[in-house]
């Protein structure tokens, strides 16, 4: 390779089969693990990846370097061919660990010793939702009510494949023959397989619609950013790097998630004040329209925020606690909060089922961790449901969303066992069953949604059931050809 | 709105549109100067410390961070967090000129677009001629007269690639190498509104197609079904065209005999860089500066103006034609030369008084990108550091369609 030329610490490298800036073509070990996982990679992805558009170019965007300006390139690509690759941030010069017992030691360039299981298996439960969302979602593409859609579901699942690549790089970086094996596993498990399941449950569910999409984006992805965020502060520097890269791309998910469920809303909105309709529950006239009515976007809402929720785990944890203490994992913009980032006298108040009603207690703050961390992403969900809220407003209809109550069709953690009205009051197991499909998506439901499911690939045309986006992608025009179909 | 500005003078302001924005922090993580803060209502950006350095731009997810506003006054941020949309542009005089490449709107919206490969603030070179700009609208273009109508691939080629030449008569057109000009199809769209305007890129220096010709070459490619690729392309001599323009500010040839140029191209994208070499061979014969060209075609006969590159010397420029359909030879692009010519384009990346432009199609960015980041690592340079420091200094120019 360039052995004697000049290297430069952080510079992108496209010599090598895999773009990177982490001089992989000096360490042949892991270039070589890395392209031995190549081939099995391209084959999930072909098999496992959207189906019936390999071969069709997608407007993506490609990071070809990290700074700023380099790494949003636009062009039309066939998805087979993207260029997954391997970038960290750039390494900041002496930073520290910002927490738990080891805060104030230079961060660490290499994993230590005693940390090694436990950040494994951080690595692997971040890298196993990755791939699993592009499972999830593969049969969407043939439904798209728009090629602009279309796209974002594509930019989505690229990115989701190049965040595998980034924890696969870690893996088999700093973890030998253990991270060879994980990786190889990272391939082999498959979203809702009875037998080899992904391993968190909201990864195993199925997206069978847009609107689900949006939801999930919107919802699910964003534990992912809190993850991530809370992994960016980590004191093993490889790891802050990675996520620090991968938090840009995450925040594309976000505004997939929030703009699509705004559309909708714009759209049913708009529908129901040109047919006169006042009422938002006058449900069978505004899905005569062929719009989905605002309550069952409520209920949608309340379906992807609960499974949502069970992601963050157990409200009081002692794994959380040693992730902290050993400063594998932070809190949610842990250098901005102001305390003394140790957390071992203080206390954080958490909501528990105890003796039979839902009560505040104070919990020692470093196992409450995972409830700090579930509280920051309610009050990120909130912000959008509350611009949502606007968009309602501003079109006039009386409704607002609302987040449900997190005791609300739980299956992890303090509220597992009870029934709980969105509102939050206990409830008997008869009337929670004869309110459910108040709540939730009924099957009615679901068979309305789908029934709206029919492809719209024109070029600048939209599906009646959801609103243009008020900018394109890169600036382009409405009738910009996002993705140029070819049978594959 | 507070008085926080300049009194009298007109500012730009760079604004956030709280409409699009989703709140996702990428703006204030990206910001280097600390510009962009937030509360739990807005994502703000503070006009006193924003430097206009443009890092925020691409990596935003929604585009709205790309606002921009002329001002009397900056709005504060506290105005800012109140907002529940942005304001309308007051009527000031001037504010529609923010673009500098041109102030017809639609070309402008083109020519940002095909400069957004360079990947920030475009910045004409230091020593470029001053250029004129709009001087002939669409309500009263300059009419010219078709002088001549070459094939310029070889009558085989699937590409048929014309040299049109265009003559002003009397009318004086000013122009420098780099410009382009706007040419909309005669006729009417099915709802009545006029075409589009093309732009197209001269080929001929600023002193004339025939010195002191008063004329333009402009390189046309026809597409298959484009409706003003193929007016232009059937055009006779002695048809007359209606012309805007000149438009561009910042793609504009180094008037300077010591900068070297390196011209990467594909297809029409050569056109400026005909001008560029023919100026030289001109006004600058024995100029220190190296001219470098990278030009990639299909086959020796898709390439525009084969022939006549031939008889270019080497001493005035130092040609790379690549080819990438040549049967029984290696497929070849212009970022592969780029790599095989590591040493030179080292050296050359290395000298302050080198200038890149890279025009052709927006697919060779990356592929020229990637080339010139790799033979940057070999000569310990870094081209994520190098390239805004060239941008900056007006060295780093991109228009690619």
């Amino acid at each position: 390779m360039n052995g004697s030329a000049a290297y430069v610490e952080g510079a992108v490298d496209y010599t090598t089969k895999i773009p990177n800036n982490v001089n992989l073509a000096e360490d042949g070990r892991v270039l070589k693990a890395l392209e031995q996982w190549h081939p099995g990679y391209i084959d999930w992805w072909m098999s496992m990846g959207p189906e019936g558009f390999q071969a069709s170019e997608v407007y993506l965007r490609t990071a070809v370097s990290i700074d700023p300006k380099g790494w949003a390139k636009f062009g039309h690509v066939k998805m087979p061919e993207y260029r997954w690759g391997v970038l960290l941030a750039p390494q900041e010069e002496g930073r520290l660990v910002n927490f738990g017992a080891h805060k104030g030691e230079k961060a660490w360039q290499e994993v230590p010793g005693e940390y090694r299981a436990m950040l494994r298996r951080l690595l692997v439960i971040q890298g196993d939702t990755e791939p699993a969302s592009v499972e999830q979602q593969r049969h969407l593409g043939k439904t798209a009510p728009s090629l602009y859609d279309m796209r974002n579901l594509f930019q989505v699942n690229v990115e989701e494949g190049r965040h595998l690549w980034a924890m696969v790089y870690l893996l088999q970086k700093y973890f030998g023959k253990d991270g060879r094996e994980e990786a190889e596993g990272l391939l082999e498990r498959r979203s809702g397989d009875v037998d080899k399941p992904r391993m968190l449950g909201a990864f195993n569910e199925a997206t069978p619609d847009w609107l689900s999409f949006y939801m999930f984006t919107f919802f699910t992805d964003r534990d992912g950013k809190m993850q991530l965020e809370s992994l960016a502060q980590s004191g093993f520097d490889p790891l802050s790097r990675t996520c620090r890269f991968m938090l840009t791309e995450e925040a594309h998910h976000m505004f997939v998630g929030e703009t699509g469920v705004g559309r909708v809303i714009e759209r049913t909105c708009e529908a129901m004040k040109a047919a006169g309709i006042e009422d938002p529950f006058d449900i069978a006239r505004i899905r005569a329209l062929g719009v989905i009515d605002l309550p069952t976007l409520q209920k949608k809402a309340n379906l992807h925020f609960s499974l949502s929720l069970d992601l963050f785990g157990s409200e009081v944890s002692t794994n959380a606690a040693n992730f902290f203490n050993s400063g594998l994992k932070g809190r949610f913009m842990e250098t901005k909060i102001d305390d003394d980032h140790r957390l071992t006298s203080a206390v954080y108040p958490v909501l528990k089922f105890i003796d039979g009603e839902i009560r505040m207690v104070d919990e020692p703050a470093l196992t409450a961790l995972n409830m700090r961390l579930r509280d920051d992403y309610v009050k990120d969900c909130q912000g959008g449901v509350n611009r949502w809220n606007k968009l309602i407003e501003k079109a006039g209809v009386r409704f607002a969303l609302s987040l449900p109550s997190v005791a609300f069709n739980r299956h992890i953690g303090e509220f597992a066992g009870v029934e709980a009205s969105p509102d939050g009051k206990l409830l008997t197991a008869a009337q929670w069953a004869k309110m459910r499909d108040q709540w939730l998506p009924s099957s009615g439901d679901g068979e309305f949604i789908a029934s709206l499911m029919t492809p719209c690939w024109e070029r600048g045309e939209y599906a009646r059931w959801v609103s243009p986006p008020k900018v394109g992608v890169d600036n382009k025009p409405g009738d910009f050809d996002y993705v140029r179909i070819h049978a594959g | 709105m507070t008085d926080t500005a300049v009194s009298g003078a007109a500012i730009k302001q760079h604004l956030i549109d709280p409409e699009i924005c989703i709140r996702c922090n990428t703006c204030e993580a990206t910001c280097p100067v600390g510009a962009v803060t937030h509360d739990d209502n807005n994502y703000v950006v503070d006009a006193s410390k924003c430097n206009f350095c443009l890092d925020c731009i691409s990596p935003c997810p929604t585009g709205s961070i790309d606002n921009w506003r002329v001002v009397r006054a900056a709005w504060s941020i506290e105005d800012q967090f109140g907002w529940n949309e942005l304001p309308a542009q007051e009527e000031i005089e001037g504010a529609d000129d923010a673009a500098a490449d041109a102030d017809e709107d639609d070309v402008g919206k083109l020519l940002a677009s095909a400069h957004a490969g360079v990947g920030g603030k475009a910045v004409a070179p230091a020593s470029a001629a001053r250029p004129s700009i709009n001087l002939f609208r669409r309500d009263r273009p300059a009419m010219a007269t078709v002088q001549g109508n070459f094939r310029i691939t070889a009558d085989g080629a699937e590409s048929d690639v014309r040299h049109v030449v265009l003559s002003f008569g009397a009318t004086q057109f000013l122009v420098l190498e780099g410009q382009s000009v706007g040419v909309a199809p005669p006729g009417a769209r099915a709802d009545g509104r006029p075409h589009d305007i093309r732009l197209y890129s001269i080929a001929s220096a600023r002193d004339g197609e025939k010195r002191n010709g008063n004329n333009i070459g402009l390189t046309i490619k026809r597409v298959p079904g484009g409706l003003a690729s193929n007016y232009m392309c059937d055009l006779r001599v002695g048809d007359t065209v209606a012309v805007t323009g000149p438009f561009g500010a910042t793609f504009l040839m180094p008037d300077d005999t010591r900068a070297n140029i390196v011209m990467i191209c594909t297809g029409t994208g050569s056109a400026p860089f005909r001008a560029f070499t023919e100026r030289r061979r001109r006004a600058m014969r024995n100029a220190a500066g190296k001219l470098v060209m990278f030009f990639g075609a299909r086959t020796p006969e898709e390439l525009p103006y084969f022939g006549p590159l031939q008889k270019v010397p080497a001493s005035l420029l130092d040609k790379h034609l690549v080819y990438s359909r040549v049967s029984g030879a290696e497929k070849e692009y212009v970022q592969d030369r780029i790599r095989a010519e590591g040493a030179k384009m080292g050296e050359l990346l290395a000298d302050a008084n080198t200038h890149i432009f890279i025009c052709g199609l927006k697919g060779m960015e990356a592929g020229v990108e990637e080339a010139l980041a790799d033979v940057c690592r070999k000569h310990g340079m870094d081209w994520s550091r190098l390239k805004p420091d060239m941008r900056a200094g007006g060295r780093y120019h991109v228009e690619t369609y």
